[in-house]
């Protein structure tokens, strides 16, 4: 194309507009925030540059006539499995700018998805399958610190319980809205998840960009997160919630080592009174599971481990693409080495980055873990199509933007509600296969190993995993 | 009276409403039909998205209760529905003498491009729900008693 660098005409995306069915109306150019679209005054019709667009489909999904289809490029270069495409545009792009290549969401590159190799039971003959339609079925959930046993005493004739137990977040079901910052996303998200958290009986977690105050009145819902930024962090935030968050993965310059978490995870409790349980969030590394003894060594109540499909708003794509390790190994890794240093009641474990559905959750649930934070999931509830351009700050959908034009096409009401329709959505199916399992709690479920097979998986993972292959 | 409502803190500028305004007041009821054809011959959306920078706002007329263009119309052209309270317009009457345009402070009334008359709202008849009010995507607009 005349005066465009040469590089940028190998775009990803082209866009298909049906003349036939096209008006003229406009509404893609209004729509698209990345000025694809515009009206030519020559040709009297709407035009496009395909270059500049990054795949959000926002301005297909509004074009009343139906006129557009987005479309992969298929303009191919020779095949070649080891330079794919990818990794040629990466280098032109770098070769034109110098700088580092910025990506968003979570590790799209196709290491292996481990939820998609474990299979679920059910129940045949000997014992009953049980119809959550028509029994009691129990998702509730308490994050926290477990006692080691319980003591009992007696009172006016009533035995009453001695033990003195640690705060717990009481969840009506096992999934919370991960950690997104306000900044990342947008007030009208924030509050969104604030109500649906609130209606459902479940919590959400601020990030690391601190609480709007008009969302102290969420804070029973709350979980507030204390970043390495320590952006918006002081008393009343950490008294506005139920729970509390303390890690992230960029370096926090005042902890070195164990002893200064310690540190940071009592000034967080004696802040809040020990009336909040106090959660360290890691990511899915090398040695997650000695990490995460550490951690709960150090007192903390819950441990979040987030794995490499984590989305993000804007992070290094080499960086997004090539570290970290899948969260379903860190998370069956963790819970094995807490039980078998006999410290697993004494925090809860919670699980992030990828969770697609409720299957997954129910899985995440039988590896080990107490409950799950979506965040990508959540975000796609309300309209984000994965095209992984957060970092720009102009997403058309209006999440990963504070941009007030784009930000107000989230409306939070309507927000509010996909958000719950979804978590209501997966805990009815999570109720299904608890009870063609023949559960009827999710706690039976916890941990529950030998309710998972596995298919195509070598003789280590099956160890780390603990679980059998499919036929055994 | 149920009115059509908007909240401009949603609004996003998409202009649908107005789409299909034209829609449901076309001959054809056939969006591309309407917007390619009918609109040449004078066929306009009764709403507009009234924009100042990125705040926007679907307006339509507001069926008041007291309706200054009613009593500025010199020939029975619009009228007071007792029962529905709409402000209702016959076309056949209307002499184009602008007097309720220019009473309206809401700028609710457009004048035709063609034919020496008026178009206003008149809330979609035909529909349970105004077409703006069911295109919109963002739930702007709600019809609503308030
Ligand atoms: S929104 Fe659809 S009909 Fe309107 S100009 Fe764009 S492609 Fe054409
Ligand atoms: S709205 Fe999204 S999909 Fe449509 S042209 Fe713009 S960037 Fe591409
Ligand atoms: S949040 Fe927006 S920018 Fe980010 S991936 Fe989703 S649609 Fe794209
Ligand atoms: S359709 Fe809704 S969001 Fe779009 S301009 Fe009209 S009122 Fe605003």
């Amino acid at each position: 194309m005349l005066y465009r660098p040469i590089n940028q005409n190998y775009h990803d995306f082209i866009v298909q507009r049906d003349r036939e069915l096209c008006i003229n109306c406009r509404v893609c150019e209004r729509q698209c925030s990345y000025l694809v679209h515009y009206w030519d005054e020559n040709r009297k019709q709407v035009m496009h540059d395909n270059a500049k667009c990054v795949g959000c489909h926002r301005c297909e999904a509004l074009c009343p006539t139906g006129a557009i289809v987005i479309r992969h490029n298929p303009s191919q270069f020779r095949e070649n499995s080891h330079w794919k495409p990818w990794f040629i545009k990466n280098v032109y792009k770098q070769a034109d700018g110098g700088g580092v290549l910025l990506g968003a969401m979570g590790n799209p590159q196709p290491y292996p998805i481990y939820w998609d190799r474990l299979l679920l039971d059910a129940s045949q003959v000997t014992n009953p399958s049980i119809d959550p339609l028509r029994e009691p079925m129990e998702l509730r959930t308490y994050l926290g610190s477990k006692p080691d046993s319980l003591e009992f005493e007696e009172k006016e004739g009533k035995p009453s319980l001695k033990t003195k137990l640690s705060p717990q977040i009481k969840l009506n079901y096992p999934i919370m809205f991960s950690a997104m910052s306000y900044g990342s996303i947008n007030f009208n998200l924030h509050i969104a998840m604030a109500r649906a958290a609130t209606e459902l009986g479940i919590v959400y977690n601020t990030g690391e960009g601190g609480l709007h105050p008009d969302l102290y009145q969420y804070g029973p819902n709350t979980i507030v997160q204390v970043a390495s930024g320590r952006f918006g962090v002081h008393r009343d935030y950490l008294n506005a919630a139920e729970g509390s968050d303390a890690l992230s993965p960029a370096p926090h310059h005042d902890i070195y080592s164990i002893e200064d978490l310690r540190q940071l995870i009592y000034a967080l409790k004696e802040a809040t009174e020990y009336r909040v349980p106090v959660s360290v969030k890691i990511a899915a590394v090398h040695n997650a599971a000695a990490i995460a003894s550490g951690i709960v060594r150090a007192g903390a109540d819950i441990v979040a481990v987030d794995g490499f499909r984590g989305g993000t708003g804007a992070a290094p794509t080499m960086i997004r693409d090539n570290v970290g390790i899948p969260a379903e190994l860190a998370l069956a890794a963790i819970d094995q080495r807490l039980r078998d240093e006999g410290i697993r009641n004494r925090a809860s474990v919670v699980i992030a980055g990828g969770i697609r559905c409720s299957a997954d959750v129910v899985k995440a649930i039988a590896l080990g873990a107490d409950a799950v934070y979506i965040g990508s999931a959540a975000l796609v509830a309300v309209g984000c199509t994965m095209c992984q351009r957060c970092y720009t700050g102009k997403c058309p959908w209006g999440i990963a933007t504070n941009v007030p034009s784009l930000a107000r096409r989230q409306n939070p009401e309507i927000a509010k509600q996909k958000l719950v329709n979804l978590v209501r959505g997966w805990a009815h199916e999570i109720e299904e296969m608890l009870g063609g399992m023949g559960l009827n709690s999710i706690e039976s479920l916890r941990g529950n190993r030998e309710k998972l097979r596995a298919v195509g998986l070598n003789e280590v993972e099956l160890d780390i995993f603990g679980v059998k292959p499919a036929g055994r | 009276m149920k009115r059509v409502y908007v909240n401009p803190e949603v609004c996003i500028g998409c202009k649908l409403c107005e789409l299909a305004c034209l829609t449901e007041h076309s001959q054809s009821k056939d969006l591309i039909i309407a917007y390619r054809e009918e609109r040449m011959q004078g066929l306009l959306p009764r709403n507009t998205v009234e924009e100042s920078g990125w705040i926007t706002a679907s307006l339509n007329c507001r069926h008041c209760a007291e309706p200054y263009c009613i009593q500025a119309c010199i020939s029975g052209a619009l009228t007071k529905d007792a029962e529905s309270g709409r402000v209702v317009y016959e076309e056949e009457q209307c002499v184009g003498c602008w007097s309720c345009l220019m009473a309206c402070p809401f700028g609710a009334i457009k004048r035709h491009p063609i034919k020496e008359k008026i178009v206003k709202c008149d809330l979609c008849p035909e529909r349970s729900i105004p077409a703006c009010v069911s295109a919109c995507p963002n739930q702007a607009l709600t019809f609503e008693e308030k």
